[in-house]
């Protein structure tokens, strides 16, 4: 398989005594999106931040592009140098301008000219929508402009892959749909992602392959058709019973 | 109808408010002024004619002052910063410093300014080591410096720490290091919380540089101090009071101003 970009070997992680990750394994191809499913604390959030090495791992590995990046030799800044995250809650830096935003990790980690670093951050400003607001302060900005410039700001890095953090969690309902969108077109332009989301709508339109997460653990997983047509496992089906039941399906 | 009640409410608390200042100032004045020894105490501590003899003298000393203040103050803010840093890094390489910074802190804190100007300005003169200072304004300056870099320290540590963690997370995840993200996201954040209450060690540190009269520079409270024992007059300590009060009440203000403003920025949507 020489096109996974991304590779989960059999990876646990504990807190203390309390299991967060119980080996899990996957495989996102290039191009591909994997979408990660389950309740609140199932791990999903733990799974993207191990593979971005912003936690530590007990167990298993973690590759990108072939090559291992959890063990204790690998550079974790080389890798997320090469990694795009996309938080929950943005986690826009709140002192400076969309345009600072974007170029800061371009100028700074990766030795891009300031001049090409601003170029390419106003394509991607203009591409999201947010032509004209290059010198605002995110707090000038809806959730929607703030979330649509963090994944702005990760992309600007030129990652591998991205690992999409459930992005629309922390936004009101009528703009979770210009997020999803958005994302959606991204895949169609062949970014590899990661997606961890509440989102099953989403999950259902843009992955290439559905995983369930219960309890640390990846209880079924299949092609979307499959997840949500016809469900074998039965948390799996319990789950989506639950969101259905609520209204969110 | 009720727009007008509410005006003749309004009317009857300033009206009320004004009656009452009125009488307290005017007790207080009438209770002063009546003392036995209020004409003594008129001529030796608001005597117009000492005033015009002392003052360009006592200028001239508070010039010095506030030439101390500005130095030490930069050097407390560069001091200051540096500790707070060592004190928040978790590299196991840098724990000798950790625990020096953390002595450092406590020691400066808890022993009174006075005291340190003291050890600092007899004790390393006595010491008569070649290549230090002999200068008193030089040691007086270094330890108040030493004792305001604790505190301005626990302040910027306290600024670096309510930066939400989140923010350490997303400058990582960009493919900053750590000191990259300490110095572009974490600490800017920090120091422009931590302004209002770094302007109030400011004032304190300002006031405090009368202290180092003790070793004898001819600052602003030294001479009127030598004023007023040589005229027994006190008028010249008033007017020093008065100098003092001119560059810290402003900043006082200022203080306020800044707290006031970044009380409505923390109420407006600030995203983390």
């Amino acid at each position: 398989m020489s096109d996974v970009v991304l590779e989960v070997r059999g990876v646990t992680k504990a807190y203390g005594e309390r299991p967060v990750l119980r080996g899990i394994d996957l495989a996102v191809r290039e191009h591909g999106a994997i979408a990660l499913i389950g309740a609140s604390g199932s791990g999903k959030s733990t799974l993207l931040r191990c593979i971005d090495l912003l936690e530590d791992i007990d167990d298993g590995d973690v590759l990108l592009d072939g090559a291992v990046i959890t063990d204790p030799s690998v550079d974790p800044i080389e890798v997320r140098r090469r990694l795009g995250m996309v938080f929950q809650a943005f986690n826009l830096f709140p002192h400076m301008t969309v345009l600072q935003n974007l170029v800061l990790a371009p100028v700074r980690a990766q030795g891009v000219g300031r001049l090409e670093a601003e170029e390419r951050a106003r394509e991607l400003l203009t591409r999201f929508g947010l032509a004209g607001r290059e010198h605002d302060f995110p707090d000038r900005l809806s959730g929607g402009q703030q979330q649509r410039v963090a994944i702005a700001r990760a992309l600007a890095t030129r990652p591998r892959a991205l690992l999409l953090d459930e992005i629309t969690s922390a936004l009101d309902p009528e703009l979770v749909g210009e997020i999803l969108q958005l994302v959606a077109d991204l895949k169609g332009e062949g970014m590899t992602m990661l997606i961890a989301t509440h989102e099953m709508g989403f999950a259902r339109e843009v992955a290439d392959e559905v995983c369930f997460l219960h309890d640390g653990a990846i209880v079924e997983r299949g092609d979307p058709e499959h997840m949500f047509g016809s469900p074998e496992h039965p948390e799996t089906q319990r789950f989506l019973r639950r969101l259905l039941d609520a209204g969110r399906l | 109808m009720r727009a007008a009640a509410r005006r003749r409410r309004a009317q009857r608390r300033t009206a009320v408010a004004a009656v009452s200042t009125l009488v307290v100032l005017g007790a207080l004045a009438a209770w002063i002024l009546t003392a036995p020894g209020w004409p003594d105490v008129r001529d030796t501590f608001f005597s117009v004619h000492d005033f015009r003899a002392s003052f360009p003298d006592v200028l001239r000393g508070f010039w010095l002052d506030v030439k101390l203040f500005v130095i030490v103050e930069a050097i407390v803010l560069v001091i200051g910063l540096s500790i707070a840093l060592v004190r928040t890094t978790r590299t196991p390489a840098l724990f000798p410093f950790r625990a020096i910074a953390v002595v450092f802190c406590d020691v400066m804190r808890g022993v009174p300014t006075i005291l340190l100007v003291y050890l600092v300005g007899f004790g390393v003169l006595a010491l008569s080591l070649k290549g230090l200072p002999t200068d008193p304004l030089v040691l007086g300056g270094a330890a108040l410096a030493l004792s305001y870099s604790a505190y301005v320290a626990e302040v910027y540590r306290s600024g670096i720490d309510s930066v939400h963690p989140t923010q350490m997370a997303g400058a990582l995840a960009l493919g900053l290091t750590r000191v990259q993200a300490m110095r572009h996201v974490i600490v800017p954040q920090a120091v422009r919380r931590v302004i209002p209450p770094l302007l109030n060690d400011f004032i304190a540190l300002q006031k405090d540089v009368a202290l180092i009269s003790i070793l004898g520079p001819a600052e602003a409270f030294r001479i009127a101090q030598i004023d007023a024992a040589s005229n027994f007059v006190y008028t010249p300590l008033v007017s020093v009071a008065l100098l003092y009060l001119c560059v810290t009440i402003p900043l006082a203000r200022l203080v306020d101003h800044l707290q006031a403003r970044s009380r409505r920025s923390r109420g407006g949507a600030v995203a983390l």
